[in-house]
C-alpha cells in the first residue's frame, strides 16, 4: 500500500484535527500499539522487558512532562530529576501509610505532590526566563535531594537512605514479573501521551506556546501569564512525578535518593532536545534514541570484535558515547532544533510525494 | 466617509503623560474615538504614536492621565482586562506566535471566549471538543474573509512579511473585538499588499462595526481611510480633526518638514 492522503477529504473540522488525520498512519500507529501490547511481552525476555523497554517508556513520560514545560511552555527546567524524586518517594509514602489505597491512586498522589513541588519551584519564572530560571530550578534539584536526605519521613527512618518501592498489586493480581511490569507501565504512558496530546492541542497547548513564543502578544490577547506558566509548571512536574513513581516502583525497586541527580535531568532535557522539542512524538523518539544508543554502540564493538579482532575497552566505548551525545545535541541544537520528529515528519513529506521529487 | 452610523465616543483618553527615565513619550496627550470611527494616529518617528497604543491596551502604564472605554474610567489599564472588554490589536513589529500554525495563532485570538478547563481538553470528549470545533468554525470564517486558506496549516515563521501581517491582523479579528488598534499595519508592504490591507480593514469597520485605531505613515492611506486624524510630535498631540483640515494645518506641515519625510 503507497502512502497516499489522496482520496482522503476532509469533511469536517474533527476529522480534519484528528491526530493522525491520514489513514496509514492510523493503521501503522494501531499496529505499533499491538506489538507493543501482545506481542512484545509474549516473545521479549527478561533483560529487554526490565532493562530496556521498561526505562524506555519511564524515560518517555519524563520527557513528555519536560517537553510540556520546555518545549511547548518554553520554561527551561534542569529539576525534572527532582520531580521525579518527589514522586517516587511520595508514591512509596503514600503505599506505606495508605496501604488501602490502590497503586493508581498513589501514582496520582504522588504526581499531585511533585506538581505542587513544580509550582512552588515555577514562582521564580513569573519574574526571570531562560539561563536565570535554568539556574533556580537547578536550586530545586539540589533542595529536593537535600530534603530527601535529611529529613527521615520520606525514606521512614531506613539509616541506608534508601526505600524498597512496595509490591504492586492490581486488582488482586501481583505484579512481579518483567513482562508484567512493562505492560503496566506502558498502559500509564500510552494513556498519559494520549492526554498530553490533546491538551497540547487544545487552548491550554496554544497557551503555553504563545507564552513561548511572544508573551506581550499572548498577555494582550487575553492569556493569564501567571496561570499559564504556573499551570505549565503543574502538568509538567505531574507527568515527571509519575514517571518518578514508575522508576521506582516497576524499575529500579531499590532506591536512593542520589538515583534522581542532576545526571537524570541532563539526560532528560537531552532526550527533549534530540527527540524535538514541542513533539508528544519526539519525546518518545528521543527517550528511544538515547536509551537504545549504548546498546547500539556494544553491537557496533561486538560487531568490530568479530570481523577485525579489534578489543574496544570499556572505557573507550563509554567516551564515545559521550562524543556521539555531545555532537548529536549539538547538531540539533543549530541544525533542526525540533529534533527527530521534524526528521521523522520531512521523510514523511518526500514519501507523499515519492517518487516525484517534488 | 460612508454612511456608516458615527456613534458616541468608546474612548476616550485624558491627560496622558508617559515618560521612560528623562524621555517624555507622551505629554499630556488627550483625544476621544468615536464609536464605528476609524481614527488615524499620524506623526514622524518617536512622536509617541505607538506608546499611545500601549497605554490604551496597557502595555504602558502611564504616569499621568485615564482611559475611558465603553464608560469604564481608568488609570490603570491591566491587558487581561482591555482584551476581555473587547480591545485587540496588531503590533508594528509583528508579534505572532512563530513555532505555531496559521490556524493555531488565529486559534488563540478567541482564548478569552473558551470555557472549558484543562482536564476537560486533556481528555477531549463532549464539551471540550465542541468547544474547539465551534472555533474552529469562526476561525475558518476569518480565514476566508483574509482570504489565506492555502497557507491555514504553515508555520507563520515561514511565511513572507506581508502575509504574516495579515495573520496577525486575523489573530487580533478572530476575538471578535470592538475597538482595534492597528500599529502601522501596511509598514513594508508593496503597492498590491497595501490595497488588499486596506480592503480589509475597511470591510471589518464596515461588516462588523470595529472601531479602528489605525497609526499609519502612508499619508495616501491617512486620507482614503480615516475619519478624524490625531497629530502627535514629540510627545504632544499637535493636531486633531478631519484629515484635510489636518494635512494643510501649518504646525503639521513644520513638524513633517522638520524630519525627512
Ligand atoms: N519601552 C520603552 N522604553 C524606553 N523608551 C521607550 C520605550 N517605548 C518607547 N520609548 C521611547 O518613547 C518615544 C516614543 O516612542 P514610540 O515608539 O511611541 O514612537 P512612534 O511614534 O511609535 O515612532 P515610530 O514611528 O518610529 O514607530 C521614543 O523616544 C522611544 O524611544
Ligand atoms: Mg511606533
Amino acid at each position: 500500500m503507497l502512502y497516499r492522503e489522496a482520496g482522503q477529504f476532509k469533511a469536517t473540522y474533527v476529522e480534519d484535527q484528528q491526530i493522525f488525520p491520514i489513514r496509514q498512519d492510523r493503521i501503522a500507529f494501531a499496529i505499533l500499539l499491538a506489538v507493543a501490547f501482545l506481542v512484545v511481552p509474549l516473545v521479549g525476555n527478561q533483560y529487554w522487558l526490565s532493562a530496556i523497554l521498561t526505562p524506555f517508556l519511564v524515560a518517555s513520560l519524563a520527557t513528555i512532562g519536560l517537553n510540556i514545560l520546555t518545549g511547548y511552555a518554553g520554561q527551561l527546567s534542569l529539576g525534572t530529576a527532582a520531580f521525579m524524586a518527589v514522586g517516587a518517594f511520595m508514591a512509596y509514602n503514600f503505599e506505606l501509610r495508605m496501604p488501602w489505597m490502590p497503586i493508581l491512586g498513589s501514582f496520582a498522589l504522588a504526581g499531585l505532590c511533585a506538581a505542587a513541588v513544580g509550582m512552588v519551584f515555577g514562582l521564580p519564572s513569573l519574574r526571570i526566563k531562560g539561563f536565570y530560571l535554568a539556574v533556580a530550578t537547578l536550586a530545586c534539584q539540589f533542595f529536593v535531594l537535600w530534603a530527601l536526605q535529611r529529613i527521615g519521613w520520606f525514606t521512614n527512618y531506613s539509616t541506608s537512605g534508601v526505600i524498597t518501592a512496595q509490591k504492586i498489586v492490581i486488582l488482586g493480581y501481583a505484579v512481579v514479573t518483567p513482562a508484567s511490569k512493562y505492560l503496566l507501565t506502558l498502559s500509564v504512558v500510552a494513556v498519559m501521551a494520549l492526554l498530553a496530546k490533546n491538551l497540547m492541542r487544545s487552548q491550554t497547548g496554544r497557551a503555553f506556546m504563545a507564552v513561548r513564543d511572544m508573551d506581550v502578544a499572548a498577555e494582550v490577547i487575553g492569556i493569564r501569564m501567571m496561570r499559564t506558566k504556573l499551570l505549565a509548571f503543574a502538568i509538567s512536574s505531574f507527568y515527571c512525578g509519575v514517571a518518578g513513581a514508575l522508576y521506582a516502583f516497576c524499575y529500579l525497586g531499590t532506591v536512593e535518593p542520589e538515583a534522581f541527580n542532576l545526571d537524570i535531568s541532563f539526560r532528560i532535557l537531552f532526550m527533549v532536545i534530540v527527540g524535538g522539542v514541542g513533539s508528544i512524538l519526539g519525546s518518545f523518539l528521543g527517550a528511544g534514541f538515547i536509551t537504545l544508543l549504548p546498546i547500539f554502540l556494544n553491537l557496533v564493538s561486538g560487531w568490530i570484535r568479530h570481523t577485525f579482532g579489534v578489543e574496544l575497552d570499556h572505557a573507550m566505548l563509554s567516551n564515545l558515547e559521550l562524543i556521539i551525545f555531545g555532537g548529536l545535541i549539538i547538531f540539533f541544537l543549530i541544525v533542526e532544533p525540533l529534533g527527530l520528529a521534524r526528521l521523522w515528519q520531512i521523510g514523511k513529506e518526500k514519501l507523499r510525494l515519492w517518487p516525484f521529487p517534488h | 466617509m460612508s454612511g456608516r452610523n458615527i456613534g458616541e465616543p468608546i474612548l476616550v483618553v485624558e491627560d496622558i503623560s508617559l515618560s521612560f527615565g528623562g524621555v517624555r513619550a507622551l505629554q499630556n496627550v488627550s483625544f476621544d474615538v468615536r464609536e464605528h470611527e476609524i481614527r488615524a494616529i499620524i506623526g514622524p518617528n518617536g512622536a509617541g504614536k505607538s506608546s499611545m497604543l500601549n497605554v490604551v491596551n496597557g502595555v504602558y502604564h502611564p504616569q499621568v492621565g485615564t482611559v475611558t472605554f465603553k464608560g469604564e474610567t481608568r488609570h490603570h489599564v491591566d491587558p487581561h482586562h482591555a482584551a476581555s472588554q473587547g480591545v485587540a490589536r496588531t503590533f508594528q513589529n509583528i508579534a505572532l506566535f512563530r513555532g505555531m500554525t496559521v490556524l493555531d495563532n488565529i486559534m488563540t485570538g478567541r482564548n478569552l471566549k473558551m470555557r472549558t478547563n484543562f482536564l476537560q481538553q486533556a481528555l477531549w470528549v463532549g464539551a471540550a471538543k465542541r468547544e474547539e470545533m465551534a472555533h474552529r468554525r469562526k476561525v475558518e470564517e476569518v480565514i476566508d474573509f483574509l482570504e489565506i486558506q492555502h497557507i491555514r496549516k504553515t508555520p507563520v515563521g515561514r511565511l513572507p512579511y506581508g502575509l504574516q501581517k495579515r495573520v496577525e491582523l486575523g489573530r487580533a479579528l478572530a476575538a471578535e473585538p470592538e475597538l482595534f488598534l492597528l500599529d502601522e499595519p501596511m509598514a513594508g508592504m508593496n503597492t498590491e499588499e497595501k490595497q488588499d490591507m486596506c480592503r480589509f480593514i475597511l470591510d471589518v469597520n464596515d461588516q462588523f462595526g470595529t472601531t479602528i485605531v489605525l497609526i499609519e505613515h502612508d499619508m495616501g492611506v491617512v486620507m482614503d481611510l480615516s475619519d478624524r486624524v490625531v497629530v502627535l510630535d514629540y510627545g504632544r498631540k499637535i493636531a486633531d480633526g478631519k484629515p484635510d483640515e489636518v494635512r494643510s494645518d501649518q504646525a503639521v506641515i513644520d513638524a513633517y518638514l522638520g524630519v525627512a519625510h
